[in-house]
């Protein structure tokens, strides 16, 4: 029933390594141009790599997937060329409500705090973000850098080597091979590179179902995100709406457990489920609708050798708070530097290990927030719902009851403690800014900070001075520092240097620091030294 | 920090036990099991302290 349009971004067009001998070779293949396949294709490809990158498809995702993007998606997005398309696209909201029953007990605001760049989430269609993927993807190739997005090709056959990865691909025009010196997997959470290595994907799988609708409708509904507990129009479930671009609203009702599919899909039976939400005075139309149970599982380690894991591939959570395609980037973010450097011989192998400490930490705190909310949204015992029935009914009254109401904790990025690449804090400054965390925004000329971070490592030297150092960025604030970059990045102290790494988390901070030091924090984040 | 205290440390102990019970009369059995859910959640907000409550939810578990 999608009425969405969809039309091939990326037809299958004959490669040259098709008509090849001896299966060619390439130092990064990527399976699966979905967010995150494409974003780690631009990243590479706009620094340099040249890179393959696969799809059995040859468009965006169908229908009803993520919408909310977070900040840090937008920030990395930012770095890939296509921050402000998304900006200008999306739909910003900050006010999220929830109701129980149809009174509403709980408000939150995002509130995002002055002097960022970007805003705390917008709401845009997942196939407008691959999309604007696609688009960035065709400026980069129309500028030179050589990425070749190669759809109606189907991965069949990993066979792993110490040193490469060699694949067989399905085409319309029959099978052919190719050798990857790296392997990025970004294939989806049916991951067909994880099965064919015969690699495991555990978790939980909640029995719940939920209807997913994507409608059309003229409302005065504010932009913001409302979700009910026990709502009028779907007794002893859940609901949730919220606004995406293009007049369309994204409706999410909780069905329960033991229902019948394919009846439930059809759409005499969800026209009245949502007249039932909207009232019978609204006119809207379908879109795309759709039935999932949701699960949180992970692999357990992302890195096997020569074939990296990325995206829902690795790690699948539910969507109560964004944390999907959010997370996937992040894992793009995270693996694109350290494997440029390894591909350049400026870092040693090992550096992709700490990809896999640092982004299996940030899955697993991802699963636990989304199980989390899954949990209190579906509880699945008799003991587990009267708790969370018993948190809504004190709620009504006791604020301290709203603060463990939970319809979704939204993404945040990780914040890697305790990762290998970190030299030990040596600034007693703001806990926010500390190694490990991403480096917070603020306003700078005209502009912003993260605007002035590059690919490659920067360091930040706020009213200290800073030693110049081959190939690390210099970014020198003398005078004249805002009250955000005090904030952010001084607290009490006086003056401050910091390392910040390719993908903006702080890597190391000091009051000031000598040549040495730094390079020996350098060394340390690139994988050199531990 | 305080540890929980498993001493005694109730001001009426007779008293506050029938105030627990006369709390749950006439209650059908899901009543019952909200109200406690319910005071469950007010006493911890009041001791407010992650680790007293983990301290407690052992003592309670441990003499099963
Ligand atoms: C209802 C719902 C709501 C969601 N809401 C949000 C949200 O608000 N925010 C958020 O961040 N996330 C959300 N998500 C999650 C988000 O959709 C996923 O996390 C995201 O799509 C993962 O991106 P990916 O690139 O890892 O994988 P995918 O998008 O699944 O892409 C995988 C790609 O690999 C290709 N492929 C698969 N097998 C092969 C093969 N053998 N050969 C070649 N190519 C192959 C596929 O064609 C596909 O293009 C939501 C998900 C759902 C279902």
């Amino acid at each position: 029933m999608t009425r969405i349009a969809q039309t091939p971004l990326y037809p299958y067009a004959r490669s040259p390594d098709q008509d090849a001998t001896q299966p060619p070779r390439h130092p990064v293949v990527i399976i699966g141009a979905g967010p995150v396949g494409l974003a780690a294709a631009i990243d590479l490809g706009q620094q340099g790599v040249p890179v393959v990158l696969l799809d059995d498809n040859d468009r965006p995702s169908d229908g009803s997937r993520a919408i909310c993007f977070s900040k840090r998606t937008l920030e990395i997005a930012d770095r890939l060329g296509l921050g402000d398309r998304l900006v200008d696209m999306g739909v910003r909201w900050n006010i999220g409500k929830v109701f129980v029953g149809d009174r509403q007990i709980y408000t939150f605001d995002l509130l995002p705090e002055a002097g960022h760049s970007r805003p705390a989430f917008i709401n845009l269609q997942q196939y407008h973000l691959e999309h604007a993927l696609v688009d960035r993807l065709r400026a980069l190739q129309d500028a030179g850098a050589q990425v070749d997005l190669r759809g109606g090709n189907r991965l069949t056959r990993i066979d792993g080597h110490p040193d490469h990865t060699a694949l067989s691909i399905d085409t319309p025009d029959g099978p052919y091979r190719i050798e990857a010196d790296w392997l990025i997997a970004c294939d989806g959470a049916g991951s067909a590179c994880r099965d064919m290595l015969g690699l495991g994907f555990t978790g939980q799988t909640f029995e719940d179902n939920f209807l997913i609708a994507d409608v059309t409708m003229r409302t005065e509904i504010p932009t913001e995100r409302w979700f009910w507990f026990d709502p009028p129009f779907n007794p002893g479930q859940s609901a949730l709406l919220h606004k995406q671009p293009d007049g369309i609203w994204r409706i999410d009702l909780h069905l329960g457990r033991d229902i019948d599919r394919e009846a439930e899909m059809r759409p005499e039976n969800v026209m009245p489920r949502i007249t039932a939400m909207l009232g019978p005075d609204v006119a809207f139309s379908l879109e795309w609708v759709s039935i999932y149970r949701f699960q949180c599982r992970r692999m357990s380690r992302f890195r096997h050798g020569r074939v990296i894991f990325a995206g829902d591939a690795a790690h699948q959570v539910s969507p109560f708070g964004a944390r999907g395609a959010n997370s996937g980037l992040q894992d793009a973010d995270n693996l694109c530097w350290k494997l440029r450097m390894v591909l350049a011989g400026d870092a040693p192998e090992t550096l992709l290990d700490s990809y896999d400490t640092e982004r299996v930490q940030a899955a697993d705190e991802n699963i636990l927030h989304s199980t989390r909310a899954t949990e209190f949204i579906t509880p699945k015992s008799a003991i587990s719902r009267t708790f969370r029935d018993a948190v809504l009914d004190l709620g009504a009254r006791h604020a301290f009851a709203r603060q463990m109401v939970n319809s979704g904790r939204l993404s945040q990025p990780c914040i890697h403690d305790g990762s290998p690449l970190h030299t030990p804090d040596a600034l007693t400054g703001p806990a926010r800014s500390h190694p490990g965390a991403v480096c917070p925004d603020a306003p700078l000329g005209d502009g912003y900070l993260l605007d002035h971070l590059g690919h490659g490592f920067t360091l930040l030297a706020l009213g200290s001075d800073a030693p110049r150092l081959e190939g690390v960025d210099l970014l020198e604030m003398s005078d004249a520092l805002t009250p955000e970059l005090r904030a952010r990045f001084l607290g009490d102290a006086a003056h401050a240097l910091y390392l910040i790494r390719p993908d903006q988390h702080v890597a190391a901070r000091w009051p000031r620091a000598d040549a040495a030091t730094v390079r020996q924090a350098i060394s340390r984040a690139t994988g050199h030294t531990s | 920090m305080t540890d929980l205290t498993l001493a005694p440390n109730l001001d009426a102990p007779d008293d506050t036990y029938a105030d627990l019970l006369a709390a749950h009369d006439g209650l059908t059995e899901a009543q019952s099991a909200a109200l406690n859910a319910r005071l469950i959640l007010i006493l911890a907000n009041h001791i407010g302290d992650r680790r007293v409550i983990l301290q407690a939810i052992k003592a309670a578990k441990s003499v099963a």
